[in-house]
């Protein structure tokens, strides 16, 4: 049974025991945030795999600079925006796939 | 190129419960119906399906089982579906803009259904925007769609039924809940008993939700609000103190929780953008959420031609927006001379039965969502409200001082609603804010509705043109 949980370091999609019933969860895909290596599985949306991964903070606000993350989950409040291939996303809707490389959706932080 | 217009006869937005059955009785009856969405598939908030490569259980749930019959009668009605598109325009008439993934599309009709549901109501305390702080809703969806929990720890906050649907559904994933956090009391919930025996199958769902909370051993804490979260090395700290009946902090012993997440709202509003956009005439309403369009029966609006269902237009729940989706599907289809009036008659009668029944127990429900001024009062001055833009209360009640008499122009002195979400998160707590300044709802108003609906890149909007191709206007005369 291919579970993400026997990845072994803090990259690794498992240790944080938030999925429900990961041993019997799809593919296992990886992606970049930020450069660091992120282990997912298939049909989790990039804001869930982050969280699995311990990352919370997808973006700081505008105006204070005050860390951001996923709040509405449905596409609405824009809080979990990051960047894909210089696009702006929300990341509690668009799916992990291999090799995407996705970086915190800051304004003003065009590496 | 810019998209071509595509035209039906029937364009719906959103694909939950209200908008599926709108389309399914459009097609039944012949009519031509697109329907748009922005998710992967149908099914709207409640009824969200597993992504692909999830393994589907064994046992589905009721509410499993319901999404997949109202995706299947979509699938198999040969309504034209465009998934994964985000609406960011409408015009009348009607045109709808929007981008999926090859590009932008353009659809028309003579008749609209506006089935766009709700977004959630979270009033804002200090520290709401932590990340790791996420709403009920969104609580709902990670479960349901994703089989995540919100963290290994979880204070579940706010008020109405989403509240023990969250915590029973953490506890059964393997979740550790902190405790429920209600800002109703025991006697609030057993007095709206009675409208709640109209559905008995959704009655006997709470009570289970109940006593796996009981038998989990999950502390339930009536007539509680959240007061605050600070980001701590050992997790968040939630402040939690008593509230009195109208949702005012009331002195007495508060207590912390140190969690890795909490998960908080305070009841549904009407996601009415489109009708806004639109300019139909709206009224506020306090148990249907907020300001809804002013609808007959049938979802008709006072733009002809524009029908709005489901919680969009009230919220009433997703087993009322079913039959209310079908009901404005048959009323367009009518209103365009397609559809004789004695079929409407028939079906109508026996959707209006089981919509009535539905429609108790969803405005019983919503009753318990509904807005509670005083916890507006509460809200500290140094606390952000709008988060797209970083405004506080404190901006606020500056502009209010200044002269400001209505949330536009609030919004115009403060970017307050503003931002990116164009004032869906914010727009209801501002516009308390100021009705308690000014004198009410009615005279604080609600947000404009403006274009983008949602935020699109322009690349995504023009497409790949040749520059000759611009067509460039007669100049003025001089």
């Amino acid at each position: 049974m291919s579970s993400v949980a026997a990845t072994d370091d803090d990259a690794g999609a498992g240790a944080s025991g938030l999925r429900i019933g990961e041993a019997s969860r799809g593919r296992q895909v990886s992606f970049l945030f930020d450069g660091r290596p992120v282990v997912a599985c298939e049909g989790e949306m990039i804001a869930c795999a982050l969280a699995c991964a311990g990352i919370r903070t997808l973006r700081a606000s505008p105006r204070g600079g005050a860390p951001r993350g996923m709040f509405c989950m449905m596409g609405s409040c824009q809080e979990c925006v990051v960047r894909i291939d210089g696009r702006m996303t929300t990341a509690c809707q668009e799916p992990v796939r291999d090799g995407l490389d996705v970086r915190g959706g800051t304004i003003g932080n065009i590496p | 190129m810019t998209a071509s217009e595509r035209g039906f006869d029937v364009l719906v937005i959103g694909g939950g419960p209200a908008g599926i059955t709108a389309a399914t009785t459009v097609r039944r009856h012949g009519g031509r119906v697109a329907l748009i969405d922005e998710n992967v598939d149908a099914g709207g908030q409640v009824y969200r399906p597993l992504p692909p490569g999830f393994p589907r259980s064994s046992k589905p749930t009721s509410e499993q089982r319901a999404g997949d019959r109202l995706r299947d009668a979509l699938a198999s009605s040969g309504a034209d579906t465009f998934f994964e598109h985000k609406v960011w325009g409408v015009a009348p008439g009607f045109r709808v803009d929007a981008v999926g993934p090859h590009g932008a599309v353009a659809l028309s009709a003579p008749r609209l259904i506006a089935a766009t549901g709700t977004s959630e109501r979270v009033i804002p305390f200090p520290g709401w925007t932590t990340p790791g702080v996420i709403g009920l809703a969104a609580a709902t969806i990670l479960l349901k769609a994703q089989r995540m929990l919100p963290g290994r720890s979880t204070l579940v906050a706010g008020c109405g039924p989403l509240l023990i649907a969250v915590a029973a559904g953490i506890v059964k994933g393997g979740g550790r809940v902190a405790a429920v956090i209600d800002v109703a009391s025991r006697g609030e919930w057993l007095g709206r008993l009675p409208a709640l025996v109209s559905r008995p199958d959704l009655l006997a769902r709470g009570a289970r939700w109940m006593s796996t909370l009981r038998a989990a051993g999950v502390p339930m804490l009536w007539r509680h609000a959240i007061r605050e979260v600070r980001e701590t090395a050992s997790g968040l700290d939630a402040v939690v103190g008593p509230v009195g009946p109208d949702g005012a902090p009331r002195s007495g012993e508060t207590c912390h929780f140190t969690v890795d997440s909490v998960t908080v709202g305070n009841g549904l509003t009407p996601a009415s953008d489109v009708s806004r956009v639109l300019r139909a005439k709206h009224r506020y309403d306090l148990v249907k959420g907020g300001w809804v369009a002013e609808t007959d029966g049938s979802g008709r609006t006072s733009v002809p031609g524009l029908y709005v269902v489901g919680d969009g237009a009230g919220i009433a729940g997703a087993a009322a927006a079913e039959h209310h989706g079908a009901v404005a599907g048959l009323a367009a289809l009518h209103d365009l001379g397609r559809l004789d009036i004695t079929v409407v008659r028939r079906e109508a009668e026996r959707l209006g039965a089981k919509l009535d029944r539905a429609a108790r127990f969803g405005r019983a429900m919503a009753g318990m969502m509904a807005i509670r001024g005083a916890q507006v009062t509460a809200i500290p001055t140094d606390t952000l409200v709008c988060r797209c833009e970083d405004v506080t209360r404190a901006e606020i009640e500056q502009a209010i001082d200044d002269g400001a008499r209505e949330v536009n122009q609030v919004k115009a002195w403060t970017r307050c609603g503003m931002g990116p979400c164009q004032g869906r998160t914010c727009g209801d707590v501002v516009a308390e804010i100021v009705a308690q300044r000014v004198g009410g709802r009615e005279v604080a108003g609600y947000f404009t509705g403006r274009l983008p609906l949602r935020p699109v890149s322009l690349q995504a909007v023009t497409g790949d043109y040749v520059y000759a191709d611009i067509p460039i206007p007669k100049a003025a005369p001089l």
